[in-house]
Order: structure tokens, then sequence, then C-alpha cells
């Protein structure tokens, strides 16, 4: 009867043998290396979320024209850009604010697009201009409440960014202020999140990209964009360098750019990709 | 055969205030749970239904998520969920074979497994991620691929696993064991063909629980498996999972949000298909354990 | 002649088998102290400089600020610890009632049709929950105080505690499920009462698989990040009341870590170092605590 049962077990390995099939396949794409067919050149960019989306749709475009090249864009970040061009893991970072002096030192930095920070409120806040001397009272809490800057009887709920975000650095240089004198109310990350942190309180101020808040306001969200200073917020303001907010979408290389990626970085500061630039509700780069 | 409770149970005497007042909070429990799931499921159907066609599930990807469909993607999310599952589901049941049938509970070496599997469950997703791009990508030199970032869920998942295994095993009737023994069955034997089939509701349970957690993680993903909308040639490639594209849609594409919804919807068919498949696949080699020659 | 063969070789299977799980084992225990070796590496530079203790002394956390650089992550511990335990405390009770009535009061069909809607639930997006989250919790909280932000601890304890709740729920129902038969059939022949049964009997029985299934939700809402983040407000602070937004450690990682500078990261790895070894205590006290009890009734 044991005898039996044992050769029960060797017969019960043998029925689970496609899970072994499967296993032993699995370590063997494990173990193989992972070739490309030769003559395809890949090149890998990382870095920030907000340009990432626009390189993607350039890099489709520049593969059609030329089959020989595959480029991987990677997300998570604009010091993710930077480290990774830097360490070589990637050929080229993405960062959207202009880089530090230190940065500056080992990477190069190429503009391939403009973006402009505006505030944001309600659609039913009856604000609809804050000046800069107002933005720093409600950011710094000296003004708690939106009737001291001609609103309704209502608490200003204050929505600052992330530390490190590079919308908060350019923010709060035009304000002249540092982040330890910012008293925020809700800190958030992406430019969505604010949006959205001010549909559901309609007390909210925040500041996000511009052409992510006037493409959202003009698709129902119940947002305005805020004028600042006497100048209302839009791509033809932040074009012709009238409005005071703005950051640089840059692309960066270290010293070691293969020159597949040279020359992908040129499509990118061309004006061949202003029309994805304006799509994308960037302001292309003259 | 089913695993759902038997009549017996549930025509227990029916008796007094106690029995209705468990039986009232009971349900008013499971009709909130199901009650908040509609409010959200509702919420994706009315906003992302009207964006549902075929050629949603097929087309690629085009201006980034605001058209096109997520037909690489799909392949990308049952591919990252293979490679997470495949090593997995052994080391997670087997780690909970060892602890519950090899060495004796509360041993030193028993409480540092399970303390370790029980630490591993409490890292935050995004420090496997960071984790996973370090060890996999680079260490390993897998790349940002669908293989390293199912690698790294199936460290994600592990804990689940082990968790639901052990508790499956250890809520076995008592007297399997010396039954099994005293029929001279050997430890692999009593293992295989007893305790293994006797504790594959609890295994099932586990494996889905890991599935819902493998295919709607995002931080982890972001930094392993990647951002590349391609259509998959192979598991060393670059794949953008559906979670990923519902977090870029959602919080990083303006007017991104309705298309988010909609290939949330498409996450959850996926994850009913695949869950039914496990639920089928378990049943069937229950029967065939029982019944060897059928 | 072949059984004697055949016993020595089922005695080498057993323990080429029992190798082999315990290298299973070994591998799913230490797989942790890669990620801790990996966290340790990466916060090295911030311990070297000394920063360690200015973790647990400065009080805010403004790591960028070129002014007065603070390092403080009491507060972010405090907020993760409140929003877990006020998930888990809101998630345990609604859970464990709904498994014992899909257990024992509810028909079959009701049972299999909601252990599908729970392990679909689980498979929703954190995403998808925090935005719910921020779109639905976040404008109820704002008109029930309307003085308040509106992201906050209870929006972020509400969100995580639907997302934790299949887990209780199902790891629940799995333990109910395995009580054994006899020992129901036997407390009703005793004439007890199906509430006294499930009371007296059901539950005790499947102690074990619940204190796990809360132990697996509670690690699972302590280490979530996507949907916390878009629903707690993100302000490190200790807060007054239910109504204040808080910063859970992994929202300081996911908001930041993308964005940090060199020396701003290793702060950050230590963050996650130290949330870890956080755990490590409350792990390591529930499985002492266990083990206590088990000992307890094994003498008994």
């Amino acid at each position: 009867m044991g005898n039996d049962f044992s050769m029960n077990s060797v017969f019960s390995f043998a029925v689970s043998r496609k899970y072994w099939v499967l296993l032993g396949g699995f370590s063997l794409s494990l173990a193989s290396c992972s070739k490309r067919e030769a003559g395809v050149e890949t090149i890998t960019l990382t870095g920030s979320s907000t340009v990432a989306p626009l390189v993607a749709d350039a890099a489709k475009r520049y593969e059609e024209s030329h089959p020989a090249v595959r480029i991987e864009v990677q997300s998570g970040g604009s010091s993710r850009g930077l480290a990774d061009a830097g360490s070589g893991v990637a050929d080229l970072g993405m960062v959207s604010r202009a880089l530090t002096l230190e940065e500056a030192k080992t990477l190069k930095a190429h503009r391939i697009a403009a973006d402009g920070v505006c505030v944001i409120l309600h659609k039913d806040n009856p604000v609809a201009e804050l000046n800069r001397q107002q933005l720093i009272d409600i950011y710094t809490k000296k003004a708690v409440n939106w009737s001291t800057v001609g609103g309704a009887d209502a608490p200003i709920v204050v929505a600052n960014k992330a530390e490190g975000r590079s919308t908060l650095e350019v923010f709060l240089h035009f304000l002249g202020l540092d982040n330890a004198d910012v008293k925020a109310d809700v800190v958030v990350g992406e430019n969505l999140h604010v949006i959205n942190s001010v549909v559901s309180n309609p007390n909210t101020v925040g500041y996000v990209s511009i052409g992510t808040a006037a493409s959202e306001a003009k698709n129902g969200t119940p947002i305005k964009l805020v004028i600042t200073e006497g100048i209302t917020p839009s791509m033809e303001t932040v074009a012709d360098g009238t409005f005071p907010i703005t950051r640089p979408l840059n692309v960066v290389e270290d010293a070691q750019t293969s020159a597949a990626a040279a020359a992908f970085l040129q499509f990118l500061t061309s004006p061949a990709i202003h029309d994805l630039v304006e799509k994308h509700y960037f302001v292309p780069v003259p | 055969m089913s695993f759902s409770a038997d009549s017996s149970t549930r025509t227990a005497t029916r008796s007094g205030w106690a029995d209705r007042a468990f039986g009232f909070a009971g349900g008013a429990a499971a009709f909130l749970t199901a009650g908040l799931f509609g409010w959200i499921v509702w919420d994706l159907i009315r906003l992302g239904w009207p964006h549902l066609s075929w050629s949603f599930f097929t087309g690629e990807v085009e201006d980034a998520g605001r058209q096109g469909g997520v037909g690489p993607l799909l392949i990308s999310s049952v591919l990252i969920l293979v490679c997470c599952l495949v090593p997995a589901v052994p080391l997670g049941v087997g780690c909970a074979l060892w602890l519950s049938e090899c060495v004796r509970r509360g041993s030193l070496t028993a409480r540092l497994v399970t303390g370790g599997v029980d630490l591993l469950a409490s890292v935050p997703s995004i420090v496997f991620g960071l984790f996973g791009m370090v060890f996999f990508c680079q260490k390993l030199g897998m790349g940002f691929s669908i293989l390293s970032g199912g690698l790294t869920l199936a460290g994600m998942i592990l804990p689940i696993l082990v968790r639901t295994t052990l508790t499956a095993l250890e809520s076995l009737p008592a007297d399997l064991r010396p039954a099994a023994a005293a029929l001279g069955l050997t430890r692999t034997t009593s293992i295989v063909r007893i305790l293994l089939p006797a504790a594959m509701p609890g295994i099932v349970v586990g494996v889905t629980l890991g599935i819902g957690r493998a295919l709607s993680e995002t931080a982890a993903l972001l930094f392993t498996s990647g951002y590349s909308v391609r259509w998959p040639e192979s598991i060393h490639d670059s794949g953008r999972a559906l979670s990923v594209h519902i977090y870029d849609l959602a919080l990083n594409v303006a007017n991104g949000g309705p298309m988010a919804s909609s290939t949330a919807l498409v996450l959850l068919a996926l994850i009913l298909i695949i869950n039914a498949a496990a639920v089928m696949l378990s049943e069937r080699w229950m029967r065939r354990r029982y019944h060897p020659e059928a | 002649m072949t059984s004697s063969k055949s016993t020595t070789l089922s005695r080498s299977l057993d323990r080429v088998f029992r190798g082999v799980l315990g290298l299973l084992a070994a591998v799913s225990g230490g797989m942790v102290l890669l990620i801790v070796s990996y966290l340790v590496t990466g916060a090295w530079p911030a311990i070297e400089a000394g920063r360690l203790a200015a973790f647990f002394t400065d009080e805010r956390w403004q790591p960028g600020s070129a002014r007065d650089p603070q390092f403080g992550v009491v507060s972010m511990l405090v907020g993760s610890l409140l929003v877990t335990l006020l998930a888990v405390g809101l998630a345990t009770p609604v859970g464990v009632a709904s498994a014992v009535f899909h257990r024992f009061y509810a028909p079959p069909v009701l049972e299999r049709w909601n252990r599908r809607m729970l392990e679909l639930l689980i498979g929703v997006p954190a995403v998808v929950f925090g935005f719910w989250g921020l779109m639905t919790v976040v404008p109820l909280i704002v008109r029930l105080a309307p003085e308040t932000p509106g992201q906050s601890l209870l929006a972020g304890g509400i969100v995580l505690a639907l997302m934790i709740l299949p887990i209780v729920t199902l790891t629940t129902q799995a333990a109910l499920q395995a009580v054994p038969r006899a020992q129901l059939l036997a407390a009703a022949g005793l004439g007890l009462g199906r509430a006294r049964t499930i009371w007296a009997v059901a539950l005790p029985a499947a102690r074990g698989g619940i204190g796990a299934g809360v132990l697996l939700s509670l690690a699972r809402a302590i280490g979530e990040t996507m949907a916390v983040v878009l629903v707690c407000g993100n302000i490190p602070q200790i807060p007054d009341s239910l109504f204040d937004p808080i910063r859970p450690v992994t929202s300081t990682i996911a908001l930041e870590m993308g964005y940090a500078t060199a020396s701003h990261k290793a702060l950050l790895f230590c963050a996650g170092l130290v949330l870890v070894l956080f755990t490590a205590v409350f792990v390591g006290w529930h499985s002492f605590r266990r083990q206590m009890a088990d000992t307890g009734t094994g003498g008994a």
C-alpha cells in the first residue's frame, strides 16, 4: 500500500508537468540574453512626467522616418532624468526646470519648449485677479479669508506643490519666498491633483502649468485661470514673454552622447515638433 | 464540489434577538461594501463607457492616451502578471508548506521567516519600485522590462500568498497528518496528495488576491517595467501596464480623465476573466486529485 | 525487493522535497533583507552625515529650504500610524461582519458573487480609489466641515479602509470556511443557537486566520502610497482632529522621490527605512504576542 502511494506521489509530480514546462521556459528566457537584432539602435530617455508625453509623441514621429532607431521613453520625475543621464542609465534626461549651477557642470540642457505657471481658482469663486502681494499674503497666511482679497466670506485653502517640483520653485521664485515661509493647507504633486483639489473644494487656491489648466478649463472642468499682475495667463502671453511666471522644458545630455541620441536631440529642438508641442499645450521655442 | 457553506450550518436553529441582530449587522456590512463598490464602479462606467469600443481593446495609444486604445498595454499587463506569478506561486506556497510541515511552529527559524515575510508586506510599493529598478533593471541587467516588473511584483505579492496558504494549512483538521502517517505515506506524498488539495481553496484565495494586487500596482511598475506603449515583442521589452496608464491619464495628461475611467473598466474586465480562469483551473485540478482516473 | 527500493527512493525524495521547500522559504524570508540592505545603502549618505538624530528631534520637514532645513519625520510616522489604525478600525468590523453574514446567513449564491466582487475590488488600482476619494469623499467632508480643507486624516482613513476591506473580508471568510464542520454541528447539537455558535465557536476557531488577515491589511495600509497621497492633504503635522490634513511617510516618498536631488534622496531612503523598521517593531510585537497566546493555550 505504501508502495502504491509513493508511486502515486511520483505520478503526481508528473501531472503538473505543464507547470514545470512553463517554469523551464521561464528560466530559459531568463538566462537568454536580451540582445536586440543587429542594426537597430536604442535611445533611452528618462525623467520629467511633464515632458515625457511630449517626447514620447515626438519619438513616435522620429521612428517613422528612422526605422533603424528605437526610442524608449521612461517617466519618473526630473531628478530621475538628471541622475540617469549623468550615470549613463539613459542616453538623455528630461527635466522640467532650469539646471542648477552644480548640475550644469556635468550636464548640458537643451530647451525643447516653454511652459507657464498660473494661479487657478474654482469657477464659482468671484475673485478673478490676484497680484503678487496678494499671493504672498495668501501663501504666508497673512490673508486667510477670501473677503480680504475681494471675494466671499470663506476660508482660503492654500494648495502648495511638493518639495522639489519645478512648478514650486518657479512659483516661489516669482513670489520671492522660501518654501519654509509657505503655510499650506494641502500639499500636492501632479498638476491634475491641484486642479482636482480646487474642483473638490471651491475655497482652494493652487498653481499649475498653464497648458494643463487651459485645456482642462476648455473641456468643462470648473476652474478658471487667474489674471496675475494684470496679465492674462495664456500660451500667447508666455510666448511673447509678458507673462511673469515661466519655466523651460529641457532635455539634458552628458559628455558621452551617442551620435544617434544627438541626432534625436537635434530633432527635438527643431521646428519639426512645434505642432506636437502646441498639441501638448506647451509653447514652442523659436 | 463547492467550497461554500453547507446548508446544515445555515439552517441551524434560528433563535431570538441575538440571531436577528447578527444577521442584521452582517447584512448591513455586506450591503455597505457592495454599495460603496457599486458607487466606484458606477462612476467609472458613467465616465468611461462612452469611449469603450472594440478598437479601444485592440488599438494603440495615441495622443498620450487621449485617443486610440490600450491594446499593447493589455498584452503588457498579462505578460507582467505571468512573470510575476510563475516565480511567486511556488515561492509562496513552498514557503508556507515549509513553515507548517517541516519546522516546529515557534522555532527560531520559523519565526524569522514569518517575520521576514510579514515585514515584506509592509514595504511601501514605491520602495519596491526603486529597489526593483536598482536590483533587477540595473544590477541583474534586465533593463526596463516586463520581466523586471513581474519579478518586482512577485516580491510584493509573496506575503499574501504565504499568509493565505499558511492559514489554510494551519486550519486543516488536526487528525489529517497522523492519519496520513498511519497509512504509511511519506511526507512528500502526504503533502502533495492530501494537504495541498485540502488547502487548495485557501491557496486560490491567495492567488486571486495576488492577481488583483499585481494588476492594480502602479508605483512599483513605473520604475521597472516602464512607460513604453509599444507592442511588447518579448518579456525583455519595456511595456506600460494598464494601471500605470490609468495613473498617467488621471494625474499627468490634461483631459485624460474619461480615458482613465475607460482603461480602469478594461482592467476590471481583465481581472474578472483571469480570476474566473484561476478558479476554474483549481476546481479542475481538485477534481483530478480526488478522482485521478477521471 | 521493489518495495524496499521504492522506500529508499521515497525517503530520498522526501529529503529533496524538504530541501526544496526550505530553499523556497529561505528566499521568501530573506527577500526583505535584500530590500532593507538596499534601503540602508540608499540612506547611508544621510546616516553618515548624522541626520538620523535630526529625524527624531526636528519639528518640521523642509529638506529643500535653503534658510532653515529641517528633517523631522516623527509627525509623518504618527500620520502613517493614525491613518492606518483608522482604516483598520473601520474595515475590520465591517469586513468580519460581512464575512459572517455570507458564511452563515446568506444563500451560497450570494456568497459566491460577493467573493467575485471582492476579488475584483482588490484589483482596482490605488489611483482609482484615490481619485474617487478626492472627487467624492473630500467634497462630502467639506460639506460636513466647511472650514476645513477636506483632504484629511478622515478622508485617508475612509479610502484606505475601502481598499483593505476586501482583504479583511476574504481572509475572514476563508478562516470561517476552514472551521471544521464537526465543531459547528456539535455546537448545534448542544442546542446552541446560530448566534451563539458563531460567537462562541466559529469566531474563536477562526481567530488566527482573522488575525493574519488584519495584520496583512495593516501592513498593506501602512505601505499604501498612490491613494493616500491624493486624499490626505500631505501636511506633515500631528493632527488635532479627524479633519486635519496629515502626511504619511509613503506620501512623502511618492511626492518627492522623483524630484529629489542627491542628499534629499538619501533622506527619503532614510524615511523609508524608518517606516520599515517601525513596522518591524509592530509585526514583531504581534508575532510575539501570538507566540505567547499559542504557548498559553498549548500549556492549558
